[in-house]
């Protein structure tokens, strides 16, 4: 028995080693294939991406970019652990960041009142935003996909309403913005070299934490992940499917809600016309490279800040923009097949195991009855 | 016990001899198939005369079913031969089994319902007759040789099962099969309509085609079969001719053992009552819009000690009944009341932590989490119950309640050493494991929880007889100490061997009810068809009024009444 146990165990590690080696071979040499044919050198771009990736003011800057990623990428996983593909952080998080702007522009409060209520607005209007979604799915049938997609475009639409100087927002030039929001309710700043780092990492660390926790070893969790798995089943051991739907679309919304945090409460403090868009969507690529795994998410996000960031260096050196598109195209595609030709490999690895287990049982078992057999005919 | 195939020799009597030539029509020799999660075929030797009817039984799990997958061109056997017609062939795929005269019928059927017979029919075969005048020319043909009394233009969605059980016939026919793989046909069929099927396997015979017939139920076989071929762990143990052969010794052979038995004949019937339902009402829509009922005026009470057998042909409630009383519909009208509290609209989680246990008729869809490892499916549908579950995060009222990981990881491991589940561990996943041994653990972990009602859909379908005999223990067991069982089989034996009250299910009501002591199978089967209603009285001679026909096997069901499955 011990002996099995490890060797699952050894198929574990192969299974958590294996598939992002080859994901990241794989990636590696496609992406050469793809710049090679574009007749420039590949591993020049490779050197370049390295050394300025590696860069002090380039790492600072990694992270920062990777922090609403990681967030984006939580909430996405959120849905996908349920078996619902919330399209729609993308919608959610910008209402959220807007009104939570709004909130956080139109008070001045003690910052250890004003933070949490900037935030509280955010995650409770990235929720509202979601659950529209989630109910008409539990009361009407309608797809989630369709209507979190729809709830984007409603919620270009009403940001646009509001962000006009008659309603909601300021005019400062040529842009539209939420009023600022008062020096004592921004976030802290990690001081490093040369650039700081936004305090709001800690957000992000403690979603990751809450994460990995309530789906992993709550009671809560193991229903949510009991519906991802198979509907039916978990529907027939007690969970309420509706329920569950709502409630998961909520918690996703939450936390998309917090996807605008970093750039509102560290960096931009007012939502206006150039607020960052499409996060959402970059969301949905990392937590697939991620697998929905909280470590693997954090570094699927870190890895997109990283081409990011040297993809704009691979301008300056003559490359093709967009290379790093390609690149980070290459690398979903290859992670999402690794993962299923290992998980494959080791499914059939445990299925032999247990067959091989089976039929030697059942080989002593017969010539067990044939002994008896014997017995029983001289007796 | 030798594996040495006696190659039929014993001609069988009413058998005309095949327009070919003489001897075999199928010969596998030495088929060995190694299949990861599934006992290996060994050394399997067959040899199927032409022109009879050649059964091959074995328990389940036995390797039949992959067997004939070989044969069928669908597997390619890792060792072995297989001759077809005297001629040692290679079979990439069906499309070469049937260019070569092999015609399957599989236990699910493959027919698309929205299309007509003859649409069906000609589906995929297309070059053959054509889609129009010709084809239903030659379907009619057919269907008259055969006596298959097909009729071209219907629906396949208004057919019955035997009707569409002849469709697939037909289509085999219809692409030239000169023998026939029928896999486990009579699983599905009333009593009554073995016997029709039966007819139209004599009638295949007398034209000279070849059947080989799978199943488990030994009365049956004897009654149809020329030949008999036993088959226990993938290897053949036996073949045998239907005269030299009882139900008992065939039941023997394939077990290996002596016989389990569904016999409980003392009673530990109390008079509490645990689960009574008064008046149960549930409509559902069909595809047409139509508001019809698919639960009426069902009403009936089991007592602690008691089972409760539900007979009837599937699609007839069965499921739907067991819905409204695990909560998964609500039900449109009466009561559920379990041990004195009403629960007729309680959820489902109420409902299990009341001491509803549930084993579930499909295990895959309901029962498991199939990619989730052994040890989660023990917290599947307890996960509010002890051990799984720990108080609430540091103790907090109102926190989130956490899952007791490590507890529920060695009550796992208790599970798979009391039910002898064969499993090399807790961290595989459940679909990893063969269905018998996924049982046997549902019933575990089910029975884990000391229900005060069990409700068991088909719990030994899809099982080995090992497990079968430990699944009936374990209810008969659970029975003495007072549970009370709600038992929904197609499984007549199993229904009569183990229940103390039976009622049969028609159309959403219960028709009939019988008295399990003196019913007989085929008693039940006309009520089953909606023939008989009331209470079944069990008539020596005539054998109730709408069995026309009485088979040949009643006496020999009698013997093995309860026996191997």
């Amino acid at each position: 028995m011990n002996r099995l146990k490890e060797k699952f165990g050894a198929g574990a590690v192969l299974q958590a080693l294996a598939a992002p080696a080859l994901a990241l071979v794989a990636a590696f040499v496609l992406s050469s294939v793809v710049i090679a044919a574009t007749g420039e050198d590949p591993f020049h771009a490779f050197y370049v991406m390295i050394d300025f990736g590696s860069k002090s003011d380039s790492q600072v800057w990694i992270i920062n970019k990777a922090i609403p990623y990681y967030l984006s990428a939580a909430a996405v996983a959120i849905g996908f652990r349920m078996n619902l593909f919330n399209i729609g952080v993308d919608g959610q998080y910008r209402v959220a960041a807007f009104f939570a702007a709004v909130v956080g522009g139109a008070f001045a409060l003690p910052g250890v009142v004003q933070i949490p209520l900037i935030i509280l607005v955010a995650m409770a209007v990235g929720a509202l935003w979601a659950g529209i979604a989630g109910v008409l799915k539990t009361t009407r049938g309608v797809s989630e996909v369709i209507t979190t997609i729809m709830l984007n475009s409603i919620a270009g639409s009403l940001i646009g309403y509001f962000l006009s100087e008659d309603k909601l927002a300021v005019k400062d030039g040529n842009l539209f913005h939420t009023p600022t929001i008062p020096e004592a309710a921004r976030f802290f700043l990690i001081p490093t070299d040369p650039d700081p780092i936004y305090g709001t990492v800690v957000i992000a660390a403690v979603i990751g934490l809450a994460y990995w926790f309530v789906l992993g070893r709550t009671r809560f969790g193991f229903d949510l992940r009991a519906v991802g798995r198979s509907e039916s089943a978990a529907s027939a051991s007690g969970v309420s499917v509706r329920r569950m739907v709502v409630t998961s679309m909520l918690l996703s919304g939450a936390v998309a809600g917090l996807v605008g945090m970093p750039t509102l409460l560290n960096k931009s403090f007012n939502y206006g016309t150039d607020f960052p868009t499409g996060v959402g969507f970059t969301g949905i690529a990392i937590a697939l490279l991620g697998r929905n795994h909280p470590i693997g998410m954090a570094l699927a996000a870190l890895l997109w800040g990283f081409l990011e960031r040297t993809g704009i260096q691979l301008e300056f050196e003559g490359y093709k923009q967009e290379i790093v598109g390609v690149m980070q195209g290459i690398i979903v595609l290859c992670v999402v097949i690794a993962y299923e030709i290992v998980r494959r490999v080791v499914l059939r690895r445990q299925q032999r195991e247990v067959g091989a287990e089976l039929s030697a049982r059942a080989g002593a078992g017969a010539e067990q009855d044939e002994t008896e057999q014997k017995a029983g005919a001289t007796a | 016990m030798s594996s040495e195939s006696s190659g039929s020799s014993s001609a069988p009597s009413g058998a005309g001899p095949g327009p070919g030539l003489p001897g075999s029509a199928v010969e596998l020799r030495g088929i060995t198939k190694r299949f990861p999660g599934v006992v290996a075929n060994r050394d399997i030797d067959i040899s199927v005369a032409r022109g009879t009817v050649h059964a091959l039984v074995g328990e389940n799990g036995a390797g039949k079913s992959t067997l004939m997958k070989i044969l069928y061109g669908m597997q390619r056997p890792d060792e072995g031969t297989i001759g077809i017609d005297g001629e040692d062939v290679v079979l990439h795929s069906p499309a070469d089994a049937i260019a070569r005269g092999i015609g399957m019928v599989h236990q699910h059927f493959m027919l698309a319902d929205n299309l007509t017979v003859l649409e069906n029919t000609v589906l995929g075969a297309e070059k053959l007759h054509g889609i129009g005048a010709g084809a239903r020319r030659k379907i009619a043909e057919l269907s008259d040789a055969y006596q298959l009394g097909i009729r071209p233009d219907a629906l396949v969605e208004e057919l019955g099962v035997a009707d569409r059980q002849r469709v697939e016939i037909l289509k085999a026919l219809y692409r030239g099969a000169r023998t026939l793989i029928l896999d486990e046909p009579t699983a599905v069929l009333v009593p009554q309509e073995v016997d029709a099927l039966f007819d139209n396997l004599r009638e295949l015979k007398s034209e000279g085609l070849t059947v080989v017939f799978i199943s488990h139920k030994l009365g049956e076989v004897l009654s149809v079969a020329d030949a008999i071929t036993v088959i226990r762990r993938g290897t053949t143990v036996a073949s045998v001719t239907p005269r030299e052969t009882s139900p008992k010794q065939l039941a023997e052979l394939m077990v290996g053992s002596e016989l389990p038995t569904a016999e409980t004949r003392e009673s530990t019937v109390t008079d509490t009552p645990m689960l009574h339902v008064d008046g149960l009402r549930l409509a559902a829509t069909d595809s047409d819009g139509v508001e019809r009922a698919v639960l009426d005026g069902i009403s009936f009470t089991i007592h602690k000690g008691e089972v409760l057998g539900v007979a009837g042909v599937e699609g007839n409630g069965q499921a739907e009944l067991v819905e409204a009383i695990m909560g998964m519909s609500d039900p449109d009208g009466g009561t559920v009341t379990l041990d004195g509290r009403d629960i007729s609209h309680a959820p489902t989680r109420v409902r299990r932590e009341s001491g509803i246990g549930y084993i579930p008729e499909d295990r895959h869809r309901h029962g498991l989490l199939l990619e989730a490892p052994l040890w989660e499916n023990r917290i599947l549908g307890h996960v509010t119950e002890k051990p799984n579950t720990n108080g609430p995060l540091l103790g907090i009222p109102g926190a989130p309640r956490l899952l007791a990981l490590g507890d529920a990881r060695a009550d796992s491991e208790r599970i798979v050493a009391e039910y002898d589940v064969r499993t090399p561990g807790i961290e595989v996943t459940a679909a990893s494991l063969s269905g018998g041994n996924q049982q046997k653990f549902i019933v575990g972990r089910e029975m884990s929880h000391h229900p005060k009602l069990l409700i068991a859909a088909h719990p030994t379908r899809g099982v080995d007889v090992g497990a079968q005999a430990q699944i009936w223990d374990q209810i008969r067991t659970a029975r003495r100490e007072g549970l009370a069982v709600l038992l929904i089989s197609a499984d007549l034996d199993e229904l009569i061997g183990l229940s103390d009250t039976l009622r049969v299910m028609y159309r959403g009501r219960l028709v009939a009810d019988a008295d399990p002591a003196n019913v007989t199978p085929e008693e039940l089967g006309s009520a089953m068809t909606g023939a008989a209603t009331g209470h079944l009285e069990h008539q020596e001679e005539t054998t109730g009024a709408a069995a026309e026909d009485i088979p040949q096997n009643a006496s020999a069901n009698d013997d093995t009444n309860g026996g191997v499955k």
